[in-house]
């Protein structure tokens, strides 16, 4: 069969909410650990989910994506490796950066990660590609995670330099010892995180 | 607190949609997704943005969101696409044949991308430990499923088909059987979680979870078709559901220039 590209675009399939369920399904070991074990350029990344009232999202799902330190968007595949024998997960091969992490929240709604510092090129900010899934969401949400210790790189940024002061803050994490930073997601109310939608 | 009864909610997915009604009488754009604020979904309350989102012109290729997570065949076992033979012995239900493609908008296949599917038992049990359903759970079905895309874009999974099951979002809510599937494009702007529905089922008009996609078109494309193709003799009924992705990619920027 030839596939030929309609003159008309085709309709989207709807989303819908990832739901309660999903905890069985789609985080998987090794998920937030996209540093190669040991790699002396590890960063850590982390933050808790809130929603309109205050309260911590228990049940969302944290998927981030991002260049590799020297700026490629290339990926590679073994984020998820399993078993051909057991069938189960044998993790990451400790090696290869793919650049894609999955967490699942806790019951502080709190998520974590270990990545490498993304790249980026000139004229642009470095970033990770922050995507969030929640029972509730019914549609999910885009943002991004830009570091506070890249102050020349963000004041320049195209998506940064167009907020204003209050919406930018929310996408710019804040440092703490240890290679660590906080990044916080409020999905709605007083210091509403700037969400993102690609057009 | 008071009840809420399905009454009330049939009442509010009504005024929902009288008010897509009125948008669209105004000239407003065919929303092909849920709007996040959806009152008759009571877990939507909260969790959805007051905002306007930001938009991010995906004009730039280079843009991060534009390019996608690989997966490839060391990230799946071969077993992973029949959820009927993950344990000893068969699952109890209706076994069922799930096939069809991934698109992008532009009808071209999404290929050796990451499918991913969970859901319930033939029973309405999922095997989760916060679903309470008093529903028996089935030793020989876990309910998770994962393959990649051909060159076509197309995928199969082998299950049993999924039962209904009882919600607390109201007294007496039901979701109509479905199966969940999680699907990258070939960027992550194309990133998409949603759930497929089984033909005629009459649950469809009670539940505000497939009533928050408020386009009548839009909300039939979630329900797959019966394939008597697809059917195997002797074993499984087979369903044909095809999937597109929407938002931009860096391949397309470049090859529309
Ligand atoms: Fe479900």
């Amino acid at each position: 069969m030839t596939t030929t590209s309609p003159a008309t675009p085709l309709t989207p399939t709807p989303s819908h909410t990832i739901g309660p369920f999903y905890g069985y399904a789609l985080p998987f070991p090794g998920g937030p650990d996209l540093a190669p074990a040991g790699h002396p350029d590890t960063i850590s990344v982390h933050g808790y989910v809130y929603d309109g009232a205050g309260d911590p999202v228990q049940d969302a799902l944290i998927e981030i994506w991002q260049a590799a330190p020297d700026g490629s968007l290339d990926g590679a595949p073994g984020s998820m490796r399993r078993d051909p024998v057991t069938g189960g997960f044998v993790g990451r091969n400790g090696i290869d950066f793919t650049g894609f992490g999955r967490i699942a929240t806790d019951k502080d709604g709190r998520w974590s990660a270990h990545t490498l510092p993304p790249g980026a090129r000139p004229g642009h900010a470095p970033y990770i590609s922050v995507c969030v899934f929640a029972r509730g969401l019914l549609n999910h949400l885009f943002t991004r995670l830009y570091f506070p210790d890249q102050a020349e790189a963000n004041a320049t940024d195209p998506l940064l330099s167009s907020l204003d002061e209050e919406r930018r803050a929310t996408l710019v994490a804040t440092v703490e010892p240890n290679r660590t930073y906080r990044f916080d997601i409020r999905l709605q109310g007083e210091g509403e995180t700037a969400f993102l939608d690609f057009v | 607190m008071t009840e809420i009864s399905q009454n009330d909610i049939d009442k509010a997915i009504a005024h929902k949609r009288e008010e897509y009604l009125a948008r669209r009488a105004a000239g407003a754009p065919v929303e092909n997704h849920p709007q996040r604020d959806y009152a008759p979904y009571r877990s939507s309350a909260l969790r959805h943005p007051q905002q306007a989102p930001v938009a991010v012109n995906g004009g730039d290729p280079e843009t991060v969101e534009l390019h996608t997570p690989v997966f490839g065949v060391s990230d799946i076992t071969e077993i992973d696409s029949d959820l009927t033979r993950q344990h000893n012995g068969e699952p109890l239900g209706e076994r069922i044949t799930v096939s069809g493609r991934l698109l992008d908008a532009s009808g071209r296949p999404v290929r050796s991308q990451l499918i991913e599917i969970w859901q319930a038992n033939a029973s309405g049990r999922y095997a989760h430990m916060r679903d309470q359903h008093p529903a028996p759970l089935d030793p020989n079905f876990t309910g998770v499923g994962r393959t990649l895309t051909d060159d076509e874009g197309r995928y199969t999974f082998t299950t049993i088909k999924p039962g209904a099951y009882p919600w607390r979002n109201h007294t007496n809510a039901w979701r109509p059987a479905h199966i969940h599937f999680s699907l990258f494009g070939s960027a992550f702007s194309q990133r998409l979680i949603t759930q497929m529905y089984f033909p005629n089922d009459p649950l469809f008009a009670y539940d505000p979870i497939l009533q928050s996609v408020t386009d009548d078109k839009a909300r039939s494309r979630l329900v797959a078709a019966y394939d008597h193709d697809l059917s195997v003799p002797e074993f499984s009924l087979g369903y044909h559901w095809d999937i597109v992705l929407d938002g931009p990619s860096a391949t397309w920027i470049e090859e529309g220039r």
